[in-house]
This record gives C-alpha cells, structure tokens and sequence, in this order.
C-alpha cells in the first residue's frame, strides 16, 4: 500500500463572474454569475514511503491546489485521497500530526519573536515530549546551522535564513512526510544549495518521504528522480526525470570555433541555430547523426580551434513540453 | 494539563507578543485616563443635579468607570486583528495544519490577546486611579478595592467569566471576519453593540424601566454591568450568583454557536480555497 494514494482527483472553484465597469458591477449585486475554474481534473498518483517526488508545472497548473489538498487544507471536488492511510481532510487532526509543510511564500515562525522561542512554541502545539523535541531540534539546528540565529526575531532574519529556520519547524514533530510548496523562491544560489542539500539528506538518510512543487529545473535536477508535470490541472507525465527529458527533446548543440570564416554548412538533418563570423552553433538529433560522426565530417573539411557538445537547458525542455500540450499559464 | 498544552502554548505566544508594546500599553493607559477623567465629570454633573434618581451612589459609579477603563481591553468591541490578517494572507492555511482544535486554537489566542494588552494597562490604572488619586487628596474620585471580602472573592470567578465570554462574543466577530475577509465592516457593528450593552457607556440601571428586564438578561450584560456591579456588591448573594450563572449560560452558548459557525466557515474555505 502506498504511503500516498491519489485516485481521480478534481478540485473546482466557483469564480464569480461579472461585466467590466461600474455597469458590471452593479449588476454584480443584482445577479452574480459564477463560472466553474477546474484547478485540478482527472489526478492519480501514487508514492511510497521514503520516494522524492518533484511536481512541476507553470503558474495554475495546480501544484499548490495538490499540495493543500494532499495536507488537508483543501478538500476536493471528487476524487479519493489517502495519506498513510488518512483522508486528509476527513481526518484532519490526526493526519497534520504526522506531516511536515513548508510554504515558500509564507512563514510558520512568529514574525515578532525569536526562532527558538517559535521553535519551543511549535513542540508544545505538536505535544513533542521535551527530550525527544530537544534532540530533534539540536540535530536540526546543527544541520541547518542556525545556532547563530536562534535568539534573533525571525523578521530580522535574510530570506534564506527564515527558510532554514522553517525548515527546522517544520520538522520538530519528526514527520514522516514533508510537503515542500516552493521552498526555493526568491532564494540566493547559496541558499538554493543549501535548500537541496538538506531536502537530499532528510530524504536520503531519515528516509523522510517528500513531495515538493517548483518552477526551479536546478531544484528538480539536483532532487528528484521521479518527476510530475502538470499543467492546467491535468497530469501530463510521470515518471523518471531522465525519461522525461529524452522523451521530450532529442537534441543536441554543437558549438563550434573555426580558425578561419565560419563556413556554409549544407548537412542533412542538421540545422544551424547562430552564427558569428568565426563560430556556429548547430543542432542535431544524436539518433540520427551520431555525435563523432558529425564531428568528424566538420573537422575533416575545416579547421577548428574548439568544439564542444552541449544539451538544451532544463527550462527549454519544460517549456516544449508545455506547448507540446498547449498547457501554458492559464 | 497535557491536553491542554498547545492551547496554553498558543496563548502564551500572544501573550508574549502582545506585551512587546510598551509604548501602546503606555498610550492605551493615557487614553483610557483621560476618557475615565471625562466621565467622571459626567457622573459627577449628573448627580450634582439629582443624586437621588441614581441608581448606584456616585462612589460606586466612580468605581466602576475605574473598572471599565482599567479593563477596557477585555472587551471584544473590536475583532482580533490577526485573525482579519491571516485570512487576507493566507495564513490560515498553517492554522489548519496544526493538530489542534481550529475553534479552541483561535479562542486561545484571542484570550491571549484581550489579557496581555488589558493587565498591563490594569496594573496601571490601579497605581493611577486607586493608589495616586487618595495620596493627593482625591479620594473622593479614586477606585476603590471591592466591597468586603465576598465580593472580592466573588469578583474572582466574575471577572474570569468576563474574560470567557468576551473571547466568546471575539470570536463570532473573528468568525463573520473570516467568512466575509473584511474586519471594518464587523468592528463597524460590534463596537457601538458592545459599548452600549455591556454597561461600558453607562451601568444597565441607568436606562428607562422598560429596557431593563431584556438589557439584564442578554449577553453582553456579563462583560461589564454584572462583573463590576458584583466588584462593589450591587449584585450580593442570590443575585450575584445569578449574575455569575448569566455570565456562564451565555458563555456557553455563544462559543457553542462560535464552534457551529467556526465549522461551516472552514467548510466553505476547504471548498472554496483559502
């Protein structure tokens, strides 16, 4: 039995309706219309306990509304939803005790009161019993390395501090799953680092099942190796990263320094993306040309200072498969 | 006790919070002397013209302006203000994710808020209004301690009731807050509510006979007319415990009602999206 079981899942909104202007809305008090948004339609999947998956998607594709469903925020329209054998939203109580949340765009500490003292907050609202609460907050302390910030009020800390820290209170209660709704937005690349490299080992090595939503490819490449797509709330694919990648773009860029003029290359299957007087950059399907074959066709006839193979960038790749699906921000 | 631990925890965050404001509690004291002042002089005006048709002497109407400026901020005259700010940002959504009673969970918070903004003021008054005003010679116009031992005992549970049911009426504020995410609207109709019926403008005895009957019986009497009136033993004996029955019944059946609409309003979030 998985540890998350989602079956059929379909969350819609009522949004009201009206004319543009003041005419709209006076006839807004009168009549109200209300149009149906479908945030999610038609969603399953399922994850086993001590799995790091990555939901991927443009703004509305509904990310955030899987993970406020899956936490017991939200309840859906229709569909069947189990967390370790919960209903989130029918067992609300009993099944936030056993979860970890972390919003990026939001804060759980207490804006006005020092981190410890949100953290000690934290373990009398989670009833942690005080050994274990103090065992568990020392390691993550030393792992997120907060001692220097403990006593300081969580408004004065950088964005990347406040995210350690709600990491940290996040993870008091010792959940088995962690819920990670943008954790990398607006971070530095420092702090991004440090994001992943925690989320790696808490997974990795407390075993702790993590779902995570981002737009951040890097946080999707350095995590996860199972990935979900989603966009205008429908699953698009699910499965490995890698799979996901190959299946979407077999191509290849060839970046090339002649000595001389860059030539007229008139080659089959081959297209040149830029040109410079002295550089061209080509791409290939490496199915079709074989990448040595293709280099040594070029070499044999011109003479070249550098050469090097590259793929497109991560971003690239979602944003084909997007419009593959005509799924783009709603 | 164990039961009860992150509900103490959630109160004692605002608490902590609250008592941050110095110069608020400072400036929320000056006000509340000052206005306390003014309706002295009304008192005083008025029973300079016909003390026999008051109801109370002008010592215990002295006493209870006091009282009700001391502990102005018990009363819910004015949604919580946090929860108005976590509807517009979101921030109900980690509410929901702590293992906790929504209802008991805010209504903690909301005693946390009432309490830690009021005794600091109280502390306050009773050094200005009780212990000043005699030492240079005002006694007649200083707030005295309660009417013998009884009511001070009797005061105890009043004034934990006061409490109780002043988070109770809170909440249904916080509650229509939340469903509606708009607070002035609320505080627009709950102040002149609250001031008026609880007995804060003027003891309930003041109002024509025909009021009477219904202004001593519906809830808000037990926020202040019915705390402060068992303080300097109006209401002794049968009819202080009464008064304290009143406070209780009401208590409980507005955070029965609280707990109802509490409910329904995280039902339509849940669907609707927070």
């Amino acid at each position: 039995m998985p540890q998350i079981l989602v079956e059929a899942l379909a969350k819609t909104y009522r949004v009201a309706e009206r004319a543009p202007g003041l005419t709209g809305a006076l006839r807004g008090l009168v009549h109200r219309r209300w149009r149906p948004v479908h945030a999610l339609a038609n969603v399953s999947f399922s994850l086993e306990a001590g799995e790091l998956l990555a939901f991927i998607g443009p703004n509305g594709a509904g990310k955030s509304t899987t993970v406020k469903i899956l936490s017991g925020i939200l309840r859906p329209t229709s569909g069947r939803v189990e967390v370790g054998g919960l209903v989130p939203y029918e067992d609300r109580v009993r099944h936030v005790a056993r979860i970890g949340v972390v919003f990026g765009q939001r804060s759980q500490l207490w804006w006005d009161l020092p981190v410890i003292d949100g953290f000690d907050l934290l373990a009398d609202i989670y009833r942690v019993e005080p050994q274990r609460y103090r065992r568990r907050r020392d390691e993550l302390v030393t792992m997120l390395r907060l001692e220097p910030l403990l006593d300081q009020p969580v408004r004065q800390l950088s964005l990347g501090q406040r995210m350690r820290a709600e990491f940290a209170a996040a993870l008091l209660h010792d959940p088995a799953i962690l819920f990670l709704d943008e954790p990398t937005i607006g971070l530095d690349a420092p702090s991004k680092l440090a994001v992943r490299d925690f989320v790696r080992r808490l997974n990795r090595e407390q075993g702790v099942t993590v779902l995570l939503t981002t737009h951040d490819m890097h946080d999707v490449e350095a995590l996860a190796e199972r990935v979900i797509v989603i966009g205008q709330g429908r699953l698009l694919t699910d499965g490995p990263f890698d799979s996901l990648r190959a299946s979407v773009l077999a191509e290849r860029r060839l970046h090339i320094d002649f000595a001389g003029a860059a030539p007229v290359l008139e080659m089959p299957g081959v297209t040149v993306r830029a040109r410079t007087e002295r550089s061209l950059e080509l791409a290939f399907d490496p199915t079709k040309i074989p990448t040595p074959k293709l280099i040594a066709a070029i070499t044999a006839k011109h003479a070249v200072d550098d050469i090097h193979v590259d793929e497109p960038a991560i971003e690239e790749v979602i944003a084909r498969f997007y419009d593959l699906h005509d799924a783009g921000e709603a | 006790m164990a039961a009860a631990r992150p509900y103490l925890a959630a109160f004692r965050a605002r608490c902590q919070l609250m008592l941050q404001y110095r110069a608020a509690a400072l400036a929320g004291f000056a006000t509340q002397l000052w206005w306390g002042a003014i309706r002295i002089l009304v008192f005083a005006a008025f029973y300079g013209v016909n003390a026999a048709a008051a109801p109370i002497s002008l010592a215990d109407a002295v006493t209870y302006v006091w009282l009700g400026q001391a502990l102005l901020a018990l009363q819910p005259w004015i949604a919580d203000p946090e929860i108005g700010l976590a509807v517009r940002t979101g921030g109900v959504g980690y509410d929901r994710l702590r293992p906790l009673d929504a209802y008991g969970y805010w209504y903690a918070r909301s005693v946390g808020w009432m309490l830690a903004r009021a005794l600091p003021r109280a502390v306050l008054m009773v050094l200005a209004a009780g212990i000043v005003l005699p030492l240079v010679g005002l006694g007649d116009w200083a707030w005295r301690p309660p009417s013998g031992v009884t009511a001070a005992l009797l005061f105890v549970p009043a004034f934990a009731l006061m409490t109780m049911l002043g988070a109770a009426v809170l909440m249904l504020a916080n509650i229509i807050v939340a469903a509606s995410l708009n607070e002035r609207g609320v505080n627009a109709v709950l102040t002149p509510l609250v001031i008026v019926f609880s007995g804060s403008l003027l003891p309930l005895d003041f109002y024509p006979d025909a009021l009477r009957p219904f202004l001593h019986v519906q809830p808000l009497a037990g926020l202040v007319d019915i705390p402060f009136r068992i303080y300097f033993a109006d209401l002794k004996g049968a009819a202080a415990l009464q008064g304290l029955a009143l406070q209780a019944g009401w208590t409980v059946v507005l955070i029965g009602l609280g707990r109802l609409a509490m409910e329904r309003m995280m039902r339509r979030l849940e669907m609707q999206g927070g």
